[in-house]
């Protein structure tokens, strides 16, 4: 039974490397930077798969806004755009 | 007035002809029904990222409607009827192109306030993530 104050640490979903080990470290300075803002993207389309592929991982998984480094709602914007790519075969679920 | 995007994939061993009469059928329920197709894409045979039943490959095409959404109803219902379609999908788009359009309009008001009172923000731009860079 669990007690009440004690701390969920499985909500930290431990699945793998938390960055692609190819991805760049990120700065202890807090920098945040992304494609989005410098290429002055308002419209996140789901055709657009190159600009949807730099969101996810080498799986297939969309990258977390942490990593990424974008604002909140373009984090919506951008899941959203790449669950409509999965649904018409643009996007893979899994990478196998 | 409404926009949507309605995208199909068919099999890949689709003809020109099925598609062009598939594609003549659907402008001709829209427009009975007071929509107008504004724009046909179509991008030909690609690979799937994943198998959808027996298919690796699809023909896609890309609707743009402009209507009330009544129309929407029957195009998805002819989509699903259809046997050469494989999977479909609509997308209602005027409320995100406006509000792509709405911010659009905040950066370059904000933008032009920036460079009323004076463009030296630019200057102080640290750029220490170099090793790309190559000053002469």
């Amino acid at each position: 039974m669990p007690r009440p104050n004690e701390r969920n640490d499985r909500n930290d979903r431990n699945d793998g490397p938390r960055r692609p080990m190819n991805a760049p470290m990120p700065s202890s300075r807090r920098r945040r930077s992304s494609k989005l803002s410098a290429e002055k993207i308002d419209y996140i389309d789901y055709k657009d798969v190159k600009l949807l592929q730099s969101f996810l991982t080498e799986n297939g998984k969309i990258l977390p806004a942490r990593l990424s480094g974008v604002s909140a709602l373009q984090q919506r914007k951008i899941a959203e755009a790449i669950k409509r790519a999965r649904t018409i075969a643009l996007l893979p679920y899994v990478q196998a | 007035m409404r926009t949507y995007e309605i995208v199909f994939i068919t099999a890949p061993n689709t003809t020109e002809d099925d598609l062009t009469k598939l594609n003549s059928q659907l402008d001709k329920v829209v427009t009975d029904l007071g929509g107008t197709i504004t724009k046909t894409d179509n991008w030909g045979r690609k690979k799937l990222a994943y198998k959808i039943g027996k298919y690796e490959e699809g023909v896609y095409v890309v609707l743009y409607i402009e209507g009330s959404g009544k129309e929407i109803a029957e195009v998805e219902r002819r989509l699903r009827v259809n046997d050469l379609v494989i999977r479909h999908m609509t997308v209602r788009t005027d409320e995100d192109i406006k509000r792509a359009a709405k911010l659009k309009a905040k950066r370059r008001v904000s933008v032009k306030a920036a460079s009323a009172t004076g463009a030296d923000s630019e200057a102080d731009d640290d750029d220490d993530d170099g090793g790309d860079e190559f000053d002469s």
